[in-house]
């Protein structure tokens, strides 16, 4: 039982929270089928669907908390289920950090599933991976991907009478695309909701275009450069800084968002003007859940506003204890754009790089948000707005919070990363640092 | 899932999630970690699967029948954030058929759904076998009849009641703080795998495997600055019980200047108070002037450096090109082995294992039932061989598995995964006072830190936890914004000096991802303080204006 309608869902949450004798309860249900194909050296590797459901129950008795779960939903599992809840929640300390489970919400749908993706049969798998490929098999280039797709639904309630259902889906995509010598690698992804708009046989030319044009590639001197940076390139950078935007951690000290002398940067202009992040349950191209984990219900918010910070993410623990409203933590981030795409952005270079996708990325550096990483499956030279040779790779060092101060211009927010929930535009940026080079094709 | 992501499902970034997304989602009550399922019952469930696989055509069959025990505790300062215990229990079989792998699996644990379930898997390994050019080739294993096998522990972590644990990481908690930290927060990670492997090959295999791991983490505050530093334990996951809590003072190094390492035995507390003096060092602690530099390289560091620049790079399937699209290829490709690639200098000799006691690698047999083993990787510098499983060794003309196979849970399909990979300790008389007295222009640094390589494992960058100036023999001052850069046979290449034996400890990886969907393992890496000369240094300090 993978997926479950509104009021069997319901039916079982009911159960539950009658069967508690904590003081409150709250139980989510979570359920899902996966379906994925997997293929390397122009063969299918793996293929599955794993279908799942789980139900975690919470409890609290003053403020010790107990948690389990089970993926079993006979009256005898829901019995064993809370008492168990119950059990370890008694044996818990108490928490001097405890927040009572949340007040009756109200819940506005947003538009996160779609049947197309919910329909996916083995058989449009095997299609997708025959398209990636047979084209690559034919010019004598050599294809490895992943498609995974989920068809799920979350239901929760707890003692407060706070209940809501809603069903998602999601489809992502990822091709590698390489020469049979090794010699070039390109790369394409896509992240949807709806598989009907998905056209792998379109996305696979991408892929195999640069995959022949980064061959031979180039050394160029590491150092500061002009980059056009596509969406999947930009948003490693970018979510590495979102976990900066907790509110606790600004104000203990520990984030670049933190002020000398106490407090956080709320109201301070930390970006380039032209730097916008909302977050947006009911955005078109990235629906999120109207709630968070907690059953908070989620509000459209602007974390910066041309390049001032307005909000930061507030817990229920620490929005109660620093006296602020507390938020639904965010299911999505919407950077703000303009209308050109990345190759539109590379026709205005002068002299610059093209980098396709960043790996790798790691933290260096808490307090400047310094991260490392490097470039990969596609990076060129521009000269006079026109791609010139392939490059190697580099590696490179750099701050997102510096990256958004060097703006030359932001192109069209594109949906990126296999459950990233980033809307992001390809970037134009001055003075971005490449400390090394690497062999790495 | 990477480690960054499955420390924030624990609590420890965002909040939110009821429970963690860990393999093994159901929690259940502590008593119930210490019922093992009764092997009788394994066995008949084992011959349901393999009977039914044989009778609906497979040529080969193995059952994994899995138990799999997590718990979990989260605290920071005087707050315990999270306890959860988890299970999963189920059942997974693979077959060949028509000369390709098939896999199902069940959470059902009776003989009808496990015989149904095979079944399954011969359909699937038919409908691959249709687009399948090459027929799987698997290399023979003698089956073993019954036996077990168990991580020789001293004490069960599952048996060590809640409130122990609780008060553990509270004490250590208390004692930081009391020591000047501003903010610390603590985990006790314990898993127990109960694993039943049964194969058409005649082998019925009981295993018992135990892991443990204790991070923390230090954070001090400069307010008027607004600088903050953090430090992290000196620990390491070990495949090892609650004994590796007790801080035997024995299983302890430490440095000309003081510091303390840990080998098989681990005092948190103590370590907690030196990172809290350690951290407010670094506030102060000179910024590093970039260049070259000779790096002193303590075990719980180089651990890292040996994972990413030797361990993935010789795993088989990267080599081949089935990790492409994730996690990528390796410049180590098999025409490198034929020539004998010189990958690190003469004194360096790196081993692949599955049999090192106290190690995360250590099992009796490997998930598709080969006996475990130890094998040169690196032999005076040279490359000699991969990491490979029973249908891959023929790629390299060899007939016995390398016993490198796991899967993270029973529903997971097991596949290559990186075994124990370890530097040999230097065969000359060597301490680590001893190395460091040689050292004229240097840095010595313990503990990991920020860690980044490429898709073909080249060109990589390294931080650590603590970073100290050695001048003309002598370590004189701690130092800070230090990371290196090499290109992987470069800087094996600069190996000069290993310390000997006495030196050797263990450097832990509790959570490697690798594969599509994603699946988790854990491995060591042993070594003893290392030389590399003339490596390039980076000064990582920035200005946000």
């Amino acid at each position: 039982m993978s997926t479950m309608t509104e009021a069997e869902a319901k039916a079982i949450l009911d159960k539950v929270i009658a069967l508690s004798k904590a003081d409150e309860c709250t139980a989510t249900l979570t359920g899902s089928v996966d379906g994925n194909i997997r293929f390397a050296r122009n063969d299918v590797s793996t293929s599955g669907v794993v279908s799942d459901t789980s139900l975690a129950v919470q409890v609290a008795f003053g403020t010790r908390v107990g948690t389990t779960t089970i993926n079993a939903f006979t009256d005898d599992a829901l019995q064993r289920v809370v008492r168990r809840a119950e059990e370890l929640a008694k044996l818990a300390p108490e928490s001097s950090e405890f927040v009572p489970a949340v007040e009756k919400q109200s819940y506005r749908p947003s538009p996160t599933w779609r049947e197309a993706t919910a329909a996916i049969t083995p058989g449009q798998r095997a299609d997708v991976a025959r398209a990636s490929i047979e084209p690559c098999a034919k010019q004598n280039l050599v294809a490895a991907g992943f498609l995974n797709d989920s068809n799920s639904f979350v239901a929760l309630a707890n003692s407060n009478n706070v209940f809501g259902y809603q069903r998602s889906t999601e489809m992502d995509y990822t091709c590698t695309v390489r020469t049979a010598d090794s010699q070039g690698s390109g790369w394409v992804g896509r992240n949807l909701n709806d598989f009907s708009a998905f056209k792998p046989e379109e996305e696979i030319e991408i892929a195999m275009r640069k995959a022949k044009a980064s061959a031979e590639a180039r050394a160029l001197e590491p150092g500061k450069y002009t980059v056009v940076l596509e969406p999947a390139a930009a948003a490693g950078l970018i979510s590495f800084m979102f976990n900066f935007f907790d509110a606790r951690r600004a104000d203990e000290g520990r984030s670049f968002l933190s002020k000398a002398g106490g407090g956080n940067k709320i109201g301070e202009q930390v970006f380039d003007p032209r730097v916008s992040f909302i977050t947006d349950p009911w955005h078109p191209e990235l629906p999120a859940l109207p709630w968070d984990g907690s059953g908070l219900a989620r509000e459209r918010m602007a974390y910066v506003e041309n390049g001032k910070v307005l909000n930061l993410d507030y817990s229920r623990y620490w929005a109660k204890k620093q006296n602020k409203k507390a938020m639904g933590s965010p299911g999505n981030v919407i950077m703000a754009g303009g209308t050109k795409s990345t190759a539109d952005l590379v026709r205005e270079v002068e002299r610059g790089i093209l980098v396709t996708r960043t790996w790798y990325i790691r933290l260096v550096d808490p307090q400047t948000v310094l991260l490392t990483g490097l470039t990969r499956d596609g990076t060129f030279y521009i000269e006079n707005g026109q791609i010139r040779y392939p490059l190697k790779n580099f590696r490179f060092n750099e701050s997102p919070v510096i990256m958004l101060n060097n703006i030359d211009e932001l192109g069209r927010p594109v949906r990126v990363g296999d459950g990233g929930g980033l809307l992001i535009p390809p970037m134009r940026l001055r003075d971005f640092t490449f400390t090394s080079l690497s062999d790495a094709i | 899932m990477d480690r960054r992501q499955i420390l924030l499902a624990f609590g420890l970034g965002a909040g939110g999630a009821l429970l963690p997304g860990f393999p093994g989602r159901n929690a259940i009550a502590a008593e119930q970690l210490l019922e093992p399922l009764a092997i009788a019952v394994k066995k008949r469930l084992a011959d349901a699967g393999l009977g039914a696989a044989a009778k609906a055509g497979a040529t080969y069959c193995d059952v994994r029948i899995g138990r799999y025990l997590n718990q979990f505790v989260v605290t920071r300062e005087a707050v315990v954030q999270n306890i959860v215990n988890t299970e999963s229990t189920g059942v997974g079989v693979r077959v060949i058929a028509d000369g390709a792998w098939g896999f199902a699996a069940t959470n059902q644990l009776s003989a009808e759904a496990v015989a149904q379930t095979a079944r399954l898997a011969v359909e699937i390994a038919r409908a691959n076998a249709k687009n399948q050019t090459v027929p799987v080739r698997l290399a023979p294993v003698k089956g073993v009849g019954e036996v077990r096998w168990a991580t020789p522990i001293r004490k069960n972590a599952m048996a060590t009641p809640i409130q122990e644990k609780v008060d553990l990481l509270l004490g250590v908690n208390a004692a930081a703080m009391q020591a000047g930290a501003n903010f610390v927060s603590s985990q006790l990670f314990l898993v127990n795998e109960q694993k039943y492997f049964a194969s058409s090959d005649g082998s019925y295999i009981d295993q018992d495997v135990h892991r443990i791991w204790a991070p923390f983490t230090v954070t001090v505050i400069d307010k008027a600055t607004g600088k903050f530093r953090s430090r992290e334990g000196l620990s390491a996951p070990m495949g090892l019980g609650y004994e590796y809590l007790d801080g035997a003072a024995k299983d302890k190094t430490t440095s000309p200047n003081g510091v303390i390492s840990y080998g098989s035995s681990y005092d948190m507390r103590e370590d907690a108070v030196a990172a809290a003096n350690q951290a407010r060092e670094k506030l102060k602690a000179k910024s590093i002037q970039p260049g070259r530099y000779d790096l002193v390289l303590d075990p719980n560091h180089l651990g890292l450096t040996i994972h990413e620049s030797v361990g993935h790079p010789l795993e088989l399937d990267r080599v081949l090109g089935y990790e492409a699209n994730f996690a990528g290829t390796s410049f180590a490709t098999l025409d490198k082995r034929e020539a004998r690639f010189q990958y690190g200098s003469e004194i360096v000799n790196l081993f692949a294992d599955k049999v090192q006691p106290g190690s995360l690698g250590a099992v009796g047999y490997d998930d598709e039932g080969v006996k475990t083993k130890s094998w040169p990787l690196i032999e005076k510098g040279k490359l000699v061989d991969y990491e490979a499983t029973r249908d891959q060794v023929h790629i390299l003309g060899k007939t016995e598995s390398d016993g490198c196979s796991y899967g993270d849970s029973w529903s997971s399909v097991q596949f290559q995964r990186m075994p124990n990979v370890s530097l040999k300790p230097g065969e000359k008389e060597l301490s680590l006072a001893g190395m460091i007295a040689g050292v004229e222009n240097g840095i010595y640094i313990l503990g990991r830190g920020s860690f980044s390589i490429d898709q073909q494992r080249y060109n990589a960058q390294f931080g650590g936890t603590l970073f100290y100036e050695i001048k003309n023999g002598k370590i004189t001052q701690p130092l800070e914004d230090v990371a290196y850069q090499m290109r992987t046979p470069e800087f094996w290449n600069s190996c000069s000096a290993i310390c000997d034996a006495r030196d050797y400890r263990l450097f832990g990886s509790f959570f490697d991802g690798k594969g599509q969907p994603s699946q988790i393992s854990a491995v060591s890496h042993g070594s003893s303080t290392s030389r590399f000369d003339g490596i390039n240094v980076i000064n990582t300090a920035r200005s946000l204006g």
